[in-house]
């Protein structure tokens, strides 16, 4: 059986995941709808505003497909936006926003500052040989992470890429760096 | 901040990266915080906050300027996503003011009154990223060797007419089209037509593409509209005077962000169209005084 990679389409940078995806030779769907989520093996929450996202889930009732998706275990990747739907708390968002709560962080949304506070920088990944080119942009700070959450890289004492069971979380866009480890680590985690 | 850690700023990776994140999105124009607030309330992906909605430019006239200090410094805290502003074509200090504020996008906008006749602002030497708008690919390709980040077809702002946002979105879109299939021999003459730098024609000819996002701009007024310009190509709509020149700005905001969402689904187009209230009032094209359009070089 050949597996699908799903990719949240409903606003962000989903056509930079959909890009390494191909590149690493996995299908992929664009996810706009329940149908569409459906048919996934695994799911990246991309970038993008985290706000949109969330109304546009509740809009299109995909919260409640989507909750039950993960909590049976569907392996999961979020990067920015989707580390922010993920979490279990959300510092400085909008008060009706979404956390799906299936990894033990608390996220402070555009912890940075604003798009001058965007930066790049490299990182030292556990597992990775080399360091990962990291792009920080208006990315959240994760405050606290629980005892659960395995941590996998670090910048400035914060945790930029974390794992609980089968949900990954980047604060950072490693979709956009030119690097596939990251992608291949997720890929061959969900079992590939 | 922070330079003695390793971090880099404002480069150009950074600063396209924005715009990727904008994808699939509305940008919306607001001229204070109550108006931010509805947008990011209907699912804006950022704000553009300006003076006057294009609509009412074009009706009052005079000239256009850069917006309130304390206008922008309101409507950035009153939301969360990013806010962007505009600043006159070749206006550096109005820029060097939005970049001052912390504004996460810098448009150097036709839509305001220029401030130079000949020259646009050289980008490269701001942190804050700038989206410009282009009617044609060798204007776009020019915005681009200046700095922008971001590209937005024109279209013609104020007049919720979409026909020539159509018309400046196909026209970009088919050269570069062109350009994918020329053979390298053609693509000196291509830079030449285009007035464009051979680079980034060469560029092109590799990737099919424009080296930035580009979205969309100048006349969207109903999620029909959104639909359409995603469906040609555009990556994410800018709406102006569309939504706050509306019956029912929540409503229609909400519909259009919803279309942008899902453009290549009519039943959902469809649905969201409905009970809408009336869109802004259209303007013709061969009606118009001032065509917005045509400024910029």
């Amino acid at each position: 059986m050949t597996p699908t990679v799903g990719v949240l389409a409903l606003q962000g940078a989903f056509a930079a995941h959909v890009r390494i995806l191909d590149w690493l030779g996995v299908a992929t769907v664009e996810v706009r709808t329940a149908a569409q989520l459906e048919r996934v093996d695994a799911l990246i929450l991309p970038g993008g505003e985290s706000t949109t996202m969330s109304m546009l889930l509740e809009r299109g009732e995909l919260i409640e497909p989507l909750r039950s998706k993960l909590s049976g275990g569907l392996p999961v990747l979020g990067t920015c936006a989707g580390l922010i739907l993920l979490s279990s708390k959300i510092l400085d968002g909008r008060s009706d926003q979404h956390a799906l709560g299936v990894i033990d962080l608390e996220v402070r949304r555009n912890g940075y500052g604003t798009q001058l506070d965007s930066f790049e920088t490299d990182i030292d990944v556990a597992g990775f040989d080399d360091p990962f080119h990291a792009v920080f942009i208006r990315a959240p700070v994760v405050e606290r992470a629980g005892e659960q959450v395995e941590i996998l890289a670090k910048v400035d004492d914060n945790p930029v890429l974390c794992r609980q069971g089968q949900v990954m979380v980047a604060a950072f866009h490693p979709e956009l760096s030119g690097d596939d480890r990251i992608h291949r680590r997720f890929v061959d985690s969900a079992g590939y | 901040m922070a330079q003695d850690t390793g971090h880099q700023t404002g480069t150009t990776l950074v600063k396209r990266g924005l715009a990727e994140m904008l994808k699939g999105g509305v940008i919306m124009d607001v001229v204070d915080p109550d108006q931010a607030r509805i947008a990011e309330d209907a699912g804006a992906a950022a704000v553009m906050a300006l003076e006057r909605v294009p609509a009412d430019i074009r009706r009052d006239g005079g000239v256009a300027r850069m917006s309130d200090p304390e206008m922008i410094s309101g409507i950035q805290a009153a939301v969360s996503i990013p806010v962007m502003a505009k600043a006159r074509i070749g206006h550096f200090a109005e820029a060097q003011v939005l970049q001052s504020l912390g504004v996460d996008y810098i448009d150097e906008s036709e839509v305001l009154t220029p401030a130079d006749e000949a020259h646009h602002i050289d980008k490269w030497a701001f942190e804050t990223p700038f989206v410009c708008g282009a009617t044609n690919l060798g204007e776009a390709l020019r915005r681009i060797s200046e700095g922008a980040c971001l590209i937005r077809s024109k279209g013609e702002a104020g007049t919720g007419n979409i026909v020539e946002a159509v018309r400046h979105l196909r026209s970009i879109l088919g050269d570069i089209a062109k350009i994918t299939t020329a053979d390298s021999a053609e693509l000196f003459d291509w830079a030449k037509r285009l007035q464009a730098p051979l680079p980034l024609v060469q560029e092109i000819h590799d990737t099919g593409a424009l080296p930035v996002p580009m979205f969309c701009a100048g006349g969207i007024a109903t999620p029909s509209d959104a639909s359409l310009v995603m469906q040609l190509g555009a990556q994410s709509v800018f709406v102006g005077s569309g939504i706050f020149k509306s019956s029912e700005p929540a409503k229609m905001a909400t519909a259009i962000v919803e279309a942008a969402t899902h453009f290549q689904d009519a039943s959902i187009i469809a649905k969201v169209s409905t009970g809408l209230g009336s869109a802004m009032k259209g303007l013709e094209i061969a009606e118009l005084e001032t065509k917005l359009a045509d400024r910029g070089w």
